[in-house]
C-alpha cells in the first residue's frame, strides 16, 4: 500500500530504494512497468502515461527492462532461448539477428560461454545474470531491479553487483530495490528510504548513510548493519 | 491343465474366430487413435480457452467438464446413441461410441491442462510480460510449454484408463474386440476368444504403456 509517492528519476540516474519489508518498495518498482496495477495517481515514463487508458502497455513495456528476484527465467529454454524470445516475438527480429543481439548481451554479462544451457545447469548468480542480459537485449532505456541479489548465496552477490556497475558506469537508468549496501553506497545517485508507503527521506548515499535525517531511517539502518 | 487349454486357449477355435477378430482389432485401435487425438487437442482448447478467464464461459465450461467427469462413460454412450436421435442427431454406433469417449477425455485432459497452466508459477508469466510479450504469446512461448510438460504423467495415464472404455462400445453394438469375442464365444461354447481378445488388447495398449514411459522421459519435466 502506497501513499502519496512523489518521484522523479532523471535519465542516466540510479537510484536504489531501501526499506524494511512491507514498506511498499518493491510494489513502487512493479508499479513502474505495471505490473502492479495503482488504485489512483499517475505514473510517467518517458513521457508517455502507463496509467492512461489507452496506452499500449507492451509497447512502453519494451523500453523497461525488469530484473527479478528469483530470476523467473523460462526453464525450457537455453540461456539463449530466454534471452532471444521477446527479440523475435516482441521485436520482430529474424533469427540470426535476435541471437547476434541476445549472444551480445550474454557477452556483456560474461556468459557468452553458456548460451546452450538451460538454467537448471546455472548457478544462482549465472542465473540471475541471463536475467539481467534478457532484459539488456531489448536495448530498454530503463532497468527496474527487485531485490536482484536477495536470493543468491553471499559469495554469488558479487558477480551481479559488478554487472550491475558496469551498466550504471554506461549510464544505464536504474530503479533498484535492494537490502544490499554496497551498491547503494557505491553505485547509487540516490538513495530512497521507504517505510509504510511513504517516502521517508532521500539524497544522495552518502547523506543517506552517512547522516541520515530521520529517526526511522537511523533505526533501519543501525538494524541492516548489526 | 487340459481342461484351462482346451476352454481357453483352444487354437481351433481361436484360428476359425481369427479373421472376425481381427476385424474387431482395427475397429477398436481406430477408435481408440481418434479419442487419444481427439480428446487430447480438445482438452488442450478448452484449457487454453479457460485462461482467457471470461467469467461466464469458464462456469459453464466448469460445470459440462465436471459432469463429464462424473458420469460413467456407459451412461453417455447409451444417450448419445439412443437419446440424441430424439432430437434429430444420429449417429453411427462407431461415432457414437468414439464421441462419448473423446468428449470424457476431453474433459479430463482440460482439467489435467489447466492444473498444469495454473501451476506455473506466476514470475513466469511476470518475466514475459515484463518484456512487452502479450498475453496470447506468454502463453503459448512460456507458460503452456511447462504446463503440457507437467501434464504429461497424469494425461499419459488417463489416456490410456479411457481408450481401454473402448470396449464399453460392445453395449451400443459396436463390432469392436469385445464385442465380437462374447458372441464368438457363444456360437463356439467356448470362451478362447476373449483370450485372444485379450490378446489383441495387449498388442493395442502395450505399445502406448511403453510408449508413454518414453515421452515422459522425453519430454516430462526436467528435475
Amino acid at each position: 500500500m502506497l501513499k502519496g509517492i512523489d518521484l522523479q528519476v532523471q535519465a542516466r540516474e540510479a537510484l536504489t530504494i531501501i526499506g524494511p519489508s512491507g514498506s511498499g518498495k518493491s510494489t513502487l518498482l512493479r508499479c513502474l512497468n505495471r505490473l502492479e496495477e495503482p488504485d489512483a495517481g499517475s505514473i510517467h515514463v518517458d513521457g508517455v502515461d502507463l496509467t492512461a487508458p489507452k496506452t499500449d502497455l507492451n509497447r512502453v513495456r519494451r523500453d523497461i527492462g525488469m530484473v527479478f528476484q528469483s530470476f523467473n527465467l523460462y526453464p525450457h529454454m537455453t540461456a539463449l532461448g530466454n534471452v532471444t524470445l521477446a527479440l523475435r516475438r516482441v521485436l520482430h527480429l529474424s533469427r540470426h539477428e535476435a541471437e547476434e543481439r541476445g549472444r551480445a548481451a550474454l557477452e556483456e554479462v560474461g556468459l557468452d560461454d553458456k548460451l546452450a544451457v538451460h538454467p537448471g545447469q546455472l548457478s544462482g548468480g549465472q542465473q540471475q545474470r541471463v536475467g539481467i542480459a534478457r532484459a539488456l537485449a531489448m536495448q530498454p532505456k530503463l532497468i527496474l531491479f527487485d531485490e536482484p541479489t536477495s536470493a543468491l548465496d553471499p559469495e554469488l552477490v558479487g558477480e551481479v553487483l559488478e554487472v550491475m556497475r558496469r551498466l550504471r558506469e554506461q549510464g544505464m537508468t536504474m530503479v533498484v530495490v535492494s537490502h544490499e549496501m554496497g551498491f547503494a553506497r557505491d553505485a547509487a545517485d540516490r538513495v530512497i528510504f521507504m517505510n509504510q508507503g511513504v517516502i521517508v527521506e532521500e539524497g544522495p548515499p552518502s547523506q543517506l548513510f552517512g547522516a541520515p535525517k530521520h529517526q526511522r531511517t537511523r533505526d533501519f539502518l543501525r538494524r541492516l548493519l548489526h | 491343465m487340459g481342461q484351462i487349454l482346451y476352454y481357453y486357449f483352444n487354437l481351433d477355435v481361436i484360428w476359425r474366430y481369427l479373421p472376425d477378430m481381427l476385424g474387431g482389432f482395427l475397429v477398436t485401435l481406430s477408435m481408440a487413435a481418434l479419442v487419444v487425438v481427439l480428446g487430447i487437442v480438445g482438452g488442450l482448447v478448452l484449457a487454453v480457452l479457460r485462461a482467457f478467464r471470461v467469467r461466464p464461459l469458464n462456469w459453464l465450461m466448469i460445470f459440462i467438464v465436471d459432469a463429464f467427469r462424473a458420469v460413467p462413460p456407459l451412461v453417455i454412450m447409451v444417450f448419445v446413441y439412443f437419446a440424441l436421435p430424439y432430437v434429430g442427431l444420429s449417429l453411427s454406433s462407431f461415432a457414437a461410441a468414439t464421441l462419448s469417449l473423446t468428449l470424457v477425455l476431453m474433459a479430463f485432459a482440460e482439467e489435467i491442462f489447466w492444473a498444469g497452466i495454473t501451476s506455473v508459477d506466476r514470475g513466469q508469466w511476470e518475466a514475459a510480460r515484463s518484456t512487452g510479450i502479450g498475453f496470447l504469446g506468454t502463453l503459448v512461448s512460456v507458460i503452456l510449454p511447462q504446463a503440457v510438460q507437467l501434464a504429461i504423467p497424469p494425461l499419459t495415464n488417463r489416456a490410456i484408463a479411457i481408450t481401454k472404455g473402448t470396449s464399453l462400445a460392445s453395449v451400443i453394438a459396436v463390432q469392436e474386440i469385445i464385442n465380437r469375442a462374447s458372441s464368438a464365444q457363444a456360437q463356439a461354447a467356448n470362451p478362447s476368444p476373449l483370450m485372444l481378445g485379450a490378446i489383441l488388447y495387449l498388442i493395442i495398449f502395450a505399445p502406448l504403456v511403453r510408449g508413454s514411459r518414453w515421452v515422459e522421459a522425453r519430454f516430462g519435466r526436467r528435475r
